[in-house]
């Protein structure tokens, strides 16, 4: 269970790649980052606001085949002093594969690592946790709607619950409390 | 330990394959770069009952355990003394870091031990290949769509070894999307051949399902599509499969052939070959091909054997490397995240 934990409401992709920058901005070589949350919530995009603030300037996409991308760090305070792996553990069903992954290492190895489904297994040690879900207007309203408008629109609104395992985060705790004040439920 | 002696790249030069980036342990023999003697992937035999072929070999120690037995088949299967073997080509790249060592350790050992070549390739490169060991008589410029489960990406490739990256998906493949969608309406494993099937009942016009940048560049987005699916579903529970899987398939299609349709009349191309495991949907198929008749140029669509990872595209591409450039030096290492090689 998270030592602290903060529920956050996103009313835009924009404000998800914001909350995953305030995210960046803290994070450090040997942080693991687990983003939890249903097939389609937002775990990828939330990704991609993180490389862009830690300062990733290749394209962020989606690892669920390749498994991991690693990607240097150009720009910003950790130019070259850290790499950003973001993984996704969606089409692995035994902890042997995860095992195999050596995220862990490549944590402890200069890295900051981002992984997808990560909540499935339980071996990472001190993490954050980002849970993510499609916000859910009122049913009452959407059933009135009678066009489909609000289903297949691209920008979604998001619910988020940040939380902190082990004493990791402990240190900077407050300043991510502070960074992300504006989106708190 | 021997020297190689300097190699002579022609029609007769033999190279063996080896391919260990992913979820495939392969191994194939081509000569002469287009000529495919043996071909052999591991999810072809049997090697453990545990495997089945449906777990992604992802751990390198199951590319370890497969990988002498699939070289040793490719060989035999290529009815040819091991001596016959003029260089052998290995993908480095790009990849996960521990399978892609198991294939270079190998290939380098064999290389040392017969005394022979070794060449690094290029694994999104030798997809580009891929078509050319189907058909050698393909002319430059080509545009190559290359739509996989991890890739989505369109390709000029002017020559042997100019390549152009003219668009790429900002977030997930489409390949990826087809999987996500058949496992959310619960059609099976894998994906891409569940949905096509579902959709042959379907209205592809049913649902309007978004076209996520379809009038902005050549670059793709699919993220988007696969949770306006989602949506739409919960929304209307009582929605048939069938219509949702043929709208679903019709709204990636229709992207993927209208923007390599604009790639090719972009660069002038004189055809569209299509790749990677997207490459075996039916109406992809269809659709591609009718764009290029009305187009007036040339659809090539290789076989599945093909389009999925395969060693015989990475023997065929390092015996264009060879030619090219030469061997590479043993101290060429895995390279988890290679770039295609790019003018500009």
């Amino acid at each position: 269970m998270p030592e602290h934990s903060i529920a956050l409401h996103a009313g835009s992709l924009a404000d998800t790649h914001a909350i995953a920058g305030a995210v960046a901005e803290l994070s450090r070589p040997g942080d693991i980052i687990v983003l939890a949350g249903e097939m389609g919530a937002g775990k990828t995009a939330f990704a991609q606001g993180f490389g862009v603030a830690v300062g990733v300037t290749d394209r962020v996409t989606s690892p669920t085949f390749t498994l991991v991308h690693s990607y240097p760090i150009e720009s910003g305070p950790r130019a070259g002093k850290a790499t950003l792996h973001h993984a996704d553990l969606y089409r692995l069903d035994r902890t042997s594969e995860v095992a195999d992954l050596a995220l862990r290492e490549l944590a402890e190895y200069g890295g900051i690592v981002l992984i997808e489904w990560g909540d499935v297994v339980d071996v990472f040690g001190d993490h954050l946790v980002v849970r993510l879900e499609p916000h859910r207007s009122d049913p009452a309203d959407a059933d009135a709607a009678d066009d489909d408008s609000d289903v297949l629109t691209l920008d979604g609104q998001r619910d988020l619950e940040i939380g902190a395992v082990g004493t990791g985060w402990a240190g900077r705790w407050q300043s991510l409390l502070e960074a992300v004040e504006g989106y708190r439920c | 330990m021997t020297t190689p002696d300097a190699l002579t790249v022609d029609e007769s030069t033999l190279v063996l394959g080896i391919e260990t980036s992913c979820d495939e342990t392969a191994a194939a023999l081509v000569m002469g770069g287009n000529d495919v003697v043996s071909n052999v992937v591991s999810t072809q035999i049997e090697l453990h009952a545990d495997f089945g072929g449906v777990v992604p070999e992802v751990a390198s120690r199951a590319h370890l355990d497969a990988l002498n037995p699939v070289i040793s088949r490719a060989i035999v299967e290529g009815g040819v003394d091991e001596s016959r073997i003029d260089a052998i080509a290995c993908t480095v790249g790009p990849g996960l870091v521990g399978a892609l060592l198991v294939g270079v350790s190998a290939a380098k050992s064999l290389a040392l031990a017969w005394g022979k070549p070794f060449v690094g390739v290029n694994h999104m490169e030798a997809h580009l290949y891929a078509a050319s060991l189907e058909d050698p008589s393909l002319e430059f410029p080509l545009v190559v769509l290359l739509v996989s489960g991890g890739h989505t990406m369109l390709v000029e490739m002017q020559d042997h070894g100019r390549y152009r990256l003219l668009g790429q998906t900002i977030d997930d493949a489409a390949g990826e999307a087809f999987d996500k969608v058949a496992r959310f309406l619960d059609l099976g494993y894998p994906g891409g051949p569940a949905i096509d099937e579902a959709a042959l009942l379907g209205d592809p016009d049913a649902i309007p399902f978004p076209r996520a940048m379809r009038d902005a560049g050549l670059d793709f987005s699919f993220s988007g599509l696969k949770t306006s699916v989602m949506n739409y579903v919960r929304k209307h529970p009582d929605v048939g499969d069938a219509d949702v899987a043929a709208s679903f398939q019709m709204a990636v299609v229709d992207v993927l052939v209208h923007k390599a349709r604009l790639a090719a009349a972009q660069v002038g191309a004189t055809g569209i070959v299509l790749g990677g495991g997207v490459a075996a949907n039916s109406v992809l198929r269809e659709e591609l091909l009718s764009a290029c008749a009305a187009d007036g140029i040339q659809g090539f669509l290789p076989s599945r054997a093909m389009c999925t990872d395969n060693a015989a595209m990475i023997a065929a591409a390092g015996w264009h490397r060879l030619r090219s450039d030469g061997p590479s030096t043993l101290d060429v290492g895995a390279i988890p995240n290679l770039k295609l090689p790019l003018i500009d």
